[in-house]
């Protein structure tokens, strides 16, 4: 009795905690295609302003796209040669470099958006298109693809593959790009799915860093938050769980996937 | 090209990329805040200057109260999670993680709709005390936008902490006839230490520089992010400003780093 109690009354505290997490989430979602959110629901279904929404920004969320692909592109030329770089030398530099490169985690976006402005805002091109975004953005995704990947090259005997590669007479350039990519293809693509995600969603480096005419996604919420009526702002908040949920179910997926390989080693 | 060439070659774009964007301009950063004209006591202004230590103040106490509610409300929760198998879990593990992707503006509207001029707690408030209960543009806001962010990060740790304890330390505590609060107390919760002390630093350094949320409640809330945002834009303080960001960078570096010699891994925050 006393034990159906205590699960009773930890289901309903976890139930409601769910609840305040869930509950704004599912109100937004609601608002951007109801008519009049302050008279509810009953006030009729609409798409009315998600076409608005359309119409004011459909450039921001191209524009997002556009970063969070360049983003990744970077991260991955970048990344992937590094993260194994860092994984064959070891030793007491290559953790140096690692431990400088995951900074940007634990340093507020405030921060390092400051720190690019100071440094780049006088080169006026450049500040002025979407490729200061991209910089920002690259400094702060990067540690994630660089994690994902070594993380794979630590589950798998590279210098084996590496060595036998070697013995065959294979040349580095081509033992990286036919044995060691192919095999960190997992922790590839679940540091690619991070980055993008994180690119769209990124607004304290991005607030700092863009111009009215470089605007991203959540960018434009936050100008949507503060200057649009709610039903708009809603929609807009809509607009944004459509694209980034598949990408987040995509990293459950893979996760649990990934974890039970994890499990059985 | 030999092994040895190659694996440096692999390391250039890196370290390229890193100082150019990233080590650079943080070393500027620096300098920046000791070239106002307080020169190198700007920083010490933070901690003497009476309006920047308020902000520091309220800061620092709004995080350690979000950090300490959020372990609290984690850990119930969590634990529930990891010991129980019932119809239904799987979508409250859903719904408990989902909001992990969240940038800090959008945690700001959901507070809005929460507890804003239009907000349910006002609606369901209106009826049962005669007056619409708003506070979300307040520190109180604040501090459950702080809330939604830090539940999710911290309860997947403390269920993945929670699924590696050892069942057999609890059934011996049990034959030796510990009851259920002295098994929690004597058993679990020491055994989920580190667990504690590595999601609490990340929760309580990403409140510290949340920035999104405190923008989207903005108006007149006075912490660190928003005080460095004002310093920069509306003041043209920019060298207080970088001070600023500076100091607020290393403490919430320091508390990371403290935090993982204590042995705990870290799940990456954005706020």
């Amino acid at each position: 009795m006393r034990a159906r109690v205590i699960f009773f009354s930890q289901f309903a505290f976890t139930v409601l905690v769910a609840a305040f997490l869930i509950v704004p989430a599912v109100l937004s979602m609601a608002a951007g295609v109801t008519t009049n959110y302050f008279r509810g629901i009953r006030s009729g279904f609409t798409l009315q302003w998600v076409i608005q929404v359309w119409e004011l920004y459909a450039d921001t969320i191209a524009r997002s796209f556009v970063v969070a692909l360049l983003t990744l592109a970077v991260t991955l030329v970048v990344g992937v040669p590094a993260a194994y770089a860092l994984h064959v030398r070891g030793g007491r530099l290559s953790r140096a470099i690692e431990e400088i490169i995951t900074l940007p985690l634990a340093i507020p976006g405030l921060a390092i958006a400051l720190a690019l402005l100071l440094s780049y805002g006088t080169f006026s091109d450049f500040r002025r298109s979407s490729l200061f975004i991209v910089a920002g953005h690259v400094v702060f995704t990067l540690p994630f693809m660089v994690r994902s990947v070594m993380a794979i090259f630590s589950s798998i005997d590279v210098k084996t593959l590496d060595e036998s590669a070697s013995s065959l007479g294979a040349a580095p350039w081509r033992r990286f790009r036919d044995v060691i990519v192919p095999n960190a293809l997992p922790g590839i693509l679940a540091g690619s799915l991070m980055v993008v995600t994180l690119s769209l969603g990124e607004f304290n480096l991005t607030w700092m860093l863009h111009t009215p005419l470089t605007k991203t996604l959540p960018v434009g919420l936050a100008d949507s938050y503060a200057s649009m009526r709610l039903e708009v702002a809603s929609a807009y908040t809509l607009v944004f769980f459509v694209m980034i949920i598949p990408l987040l179910v995509a990293m459950q997926i893979f996760a649990d996937s990934g974890g039970r390989k994890g499990a059985r080693k | 090209m030999n092994a040895k060439t190659f694996v440096r070659l692999c390391l250039l774009p890196l370290v390229v990329v890193t100082l150019a964007f990233f080590l650079l301009p943080m070393i500027r950063l620096v300098i920046t805040g000791a070239s106002g004209p307080l020169g190198i006591n700007a920083y010490a202004a933070i901690l003497f200057e009476p309006r920047y230590r308020t902000t520091l103040i309220n800061t620092v106490v709004l995080a350690a109260a979000t950090t300490a509610a959020t372990l609290i409300i984690a850990t119930i929760a969590g634990l529930f999670l990891q010991r129980h198998r019932f119809p239904g879990r799987a979508v409250l593990v859903a719904m408990l993680t989902f909001p992990l992707a969240f940038p800090g503006v959008v945690v700001g509207f959901m507070i809005i709709l929460l507890a804003g001029r239009q907000g349910l707690i006002g609606d369901i408030t209106l009826p049962l005390l005669g007056e619409k209960l708003v506070f979300a543009y307040s520190i109180e806001g604040l501090f459950l936008g702080y809330l939604y962010f830090s539940i999710p990060r911290v309860i997947l740790t403390i269920m993945a902490s929670a699924e590696k304890l050892d069942p057999s330390l609890e059934e011996a505590a049990r034959a030796l006839g510990a009851g259920p609060w002295r098994v929690h107390r004597d058993v679990i919760l020491p055994a989920l230490g580190p667990a504690f002390v590595a999601s609490g630093a990340i929760a309580f350094a990403t409140a510290m520089g949340a920035f999104g949320t405190a923008f989207t409640l903005a108006t007149n809330i006075d912490v660190l992010p928003m005080l460095i945002y004002t310093e920069f834009t509306l003041s043209a303080n920019i060298a207080m400003a970088a001070a600023l960001s500076a100091g607020l960078g290393l403490v919430a570096w320091a508390i990371l780093a403290l935090a993982r010699s204590f042995g705990g891994s870290t799940v990456a925050a954005a706020g």
